[in-house]
């Protein structure tokens, strides 16, 4: 869509076009079997890693593409015309793994993980959610008990992105009673005695990307495998969810973009009563409102990103983009299948998938109902 | 080594064009441009001589301001500074007037190899490039899939395909080489490659900088482009009725060659 973008400066749009290029090229021509296949091939994370499109954000200097929060929604968008949302979250799942590994600027963590992560070589997922644990994480139950040098931990994680193929494990566990101050980030590499993917799950959505339910059982990680400092988990969470966030806004906005410009282009085509159904006024008038939506939640996206860059910590914003966004997604495919009809219901159409994906961004990363109360907790309610 | 490769701006493949109402050019409003994907090949080559054998790689560009955001991005994929003929001269010309000026450019870096594409898509006419390597002094090989230069930088030795076969060349350097598809694979300009190039130099020559002054654009053009002909509109697709599959098969053929006459 075009309109004002003046967050923008030429190396996003550049990064943007790199992106889209390498999408359109590498995983457009195999989206359709890699989403039936509910996978994508291993290699594919080396190669974007080759690229320079996997690890943008993170630091140059551990294989990172560098940039900052509105250079990975570029890369988002970009990514996006691969035709296969699952696939950009696949690849995109260091994006929540890595950062509790930065962040706790251990070197040995950084090179063990981080390095090879960002060269496509090993997978990461972060390890947060539990069978009876979701928005409320201090009610975490998976418990790291100290022995030695080592940590035994018991527990088990859901919903975990790229989780059956990951190498490195960024876990959040209780390593004390405080409810926010007894948790503490692990990382547990898949190959230690005792993890376990239980199951492989089945989703509306997202087909190419693998999900995970995780078991640990009394499972040996040394503590040089310790982000941070113990009881440092919980407030390493609330600062990545900003980038998570924000990351679900650009799928959530990218979303209705494409399923706007799809619909777009199928009523010049589509031809109904002897006229192409862009004749007809409420053909019209929906994508009217459909463009406007797109606009609305692009810009608001865009404009979070670009603060993030300044250095602001703004959770209440970035809760409201991401609402924007996934309303947007959500209303904007629901509007774009109406429009294709029966096609629209076909797994062939791009919009019949953009529609079953976009359902995620309002429950991934924090529920629509959470971010609620994190806007109306700002306001002093 | 001094290395140098020449790119042309086009229109992206995918891009719909429309032609203007004197009817001599296209309608450049809304147009999405790209580095001709030839050139594209000539960079990656550019690029890999200099990562074997080592020097400086110099873009050289001829357009109007546009054009400058082609440029980077062949400096994001990692050719170290750039030429751009940017003047409204320069504009409006053929062939040989623009391989006057993208020659006069070269002599001021003096390449011990010349990278361009093979065409550029827009024009198609295959003439720029062995225009330059003839004006410039310098041997050439055409429409070239693979290419050797001897560790020296004395010699090269180029693959060039011609229809249903290919021949090999050698070549004295200084040489020129245009590039076909299947000589590499093109990188992707990452976001440090994006980065850096915003500080690397991108030099402006005027006309009368190379000397050329009323001798480029259309003031030195020996041809003119005085009208564009639309693409024939696609007619919509015909099904073929019939009782069994053979029969099908026998009217299909019938039409390829009576009608369509490809048979």
């Amino acid at each position: 869509m075009d309109f004002f973008d003046n967050f923008l400066d030429d190396t996003h749009r550049a990064l943007r076009d790199t992106c889209r290029r390498f999408a359109e090229k590498e995983i457009a021509p195999h989206a359709e079997e890699w989403e039936e296949a509910c996978s994508f091939p291993r290699a594919l994370y080396r190669k974007a890693a080759e690229a320079g499109v996997l690890g943008i954000g993170f630091p140059e200097e551990l294989g990172g593409g560098g940039g900052g929060a509105l250079h990975a929604v570029m890369a988002c968008e970009g990514m996006m015309y691969g035709r296969s949302t699952g696939v950009v979250v696949g690849l995109g799942s260091l994006g929540i793994g890595l950062p509790a590994i930065i962040q706790s600027e251990n070197p040995d963590l950084h090179e063990r993980f981080a390095r090879p992560v960002l060269a496509g070589e090993k997978i990461a997922s972060l390890a947060i959610t539990e069978p009876g644990t979701g928005s409320d994480v201090a009610g975490l139950t998976t418990r790291a008990v100290r022995d030695g040098d080592h940590y035994v931990v018991n527990g088990s994680k859901l919903f975990i992105t790229s989780g059956v193929r990951a190498d490195v494990l960024t876990t959040l566990v209780r390593t004390g009673e405080d409810v926010h101050g007894g948790l503490t980030f692990l990382v547990i590499e898949k190959d230690m005695p005792g993890v376990r993917v239980s199951r492989a799950l089945k989703k509306t959505g997202w087909w190419a990307s693998d999900t995970a339910e995780l078991s640990f059982e009394d499972v040996r990680v040394p503590i040089a495998n310790r982000c941070g400092e113990e009881g440092s988990g919980f407030v390493t969470l609330m600062r990545n969810f900003q980038t998570e966030r924000l990351g679900l806004a650009a799928y959530g906005s990218a979303t209705a973009e494409i399923a706007f410009e799809e619909a777009r282009r199928y009523v010049k085509e589509r031809r109904a009563f002897g006229k192409p159904i862009s004749a007809f006024q409420v053909t019209r008038h929906k994508l009217a409102d459909m463009a406007t939506r797109v606009l609305a939640a692009k810009t608001l996206t865009y404009q979070i990103a670009h603060r993030m860059d300044q250095g602001d910590y703004i959770p209440t914003e970035v809760s409201m983009a991401k609402n924007v966004a996934a309303e947007t997604a959500v209303s904007v495919t629901y509007d774009a299948v109406q429009l294709f009809g029966g096609m629209g219901y076909m797994r062939e159409t791009w919009v019949e998938r953009l529609s079953r994906d976009a359902r995620l961004i309002p429950i991934g990363g924090g529920t629509q109902e959470i971010m609620k109360e994190i806007i109306a907790k700002s306001m002093g309610l | 080594m001094k290395i140098a490769v020449i790119i042309k701006q086009t229109p992206d493949t995918e891009t719909v064009v429309k032609i203007n109402d004197a009817g001599n050019d296209i309608v450049g409003t809304g147009v999405k441009y790209v580095m001709s994907p030839y050139c594209e090949f000539a960079v990656e080559e550019a690029l890999r001589t200099k990562e074997k054998l080592g020097g400086e790689v110099v873009v050289v560009s001829l357009g109007p301001d546009r054009v400058l955001e082609t440029i980077r991005t062949a400096l994001a994929m990692g050719c170290d500074r750039a030429i751009h003929l940017k003047d409204p001269a320069y504009e409006g010309g053929d062939g040989q007037a623009t391989a006057k000026a993208l020659a006069a450019a070269l002599k001021t870096v003096s390449p011990d190899i010349v990278f361009a594409g093979k065409q550029a898509i827009d024009g198609d006419q295959s003439q720029v490039a062995v225009r330059v390597a003839e004006l410039a002094g310098l041997a050439q090989a055409t429409i070239v899939t693979a290419l050797e230069i001897a560790a020296d930088g004395k010699t090269a030795k180029a693959t060039r395909r011609s229809e249903g076969g290919g021949e090999v060349v050698e070549l004295k350097l200084p040489a020129l080489i245009s590039c076909e598809k299947g000589l590499n694979e093109p990188r992707y300009a990452s976001l440090p490659g994006i980065m850096k190039a915003k500080k690397k130099e991108v030099k402006e020559l005027k006309p009368a900088e190379l000397g050329l002054e009323g001798q480029v654009g259309a003031a030195g053009a020996k041809a003119k482009r005085v009208k564009l002909l639309p693409l024939a509109e696609r007619k919509a697709g015909r099904r073929i009725e019939a009782e069994t599959p053979e029969a099908a098969a026998a009217e299909l053929v019938r039409l390829l060659r009576e009608e369509a006459k490809v048979l």
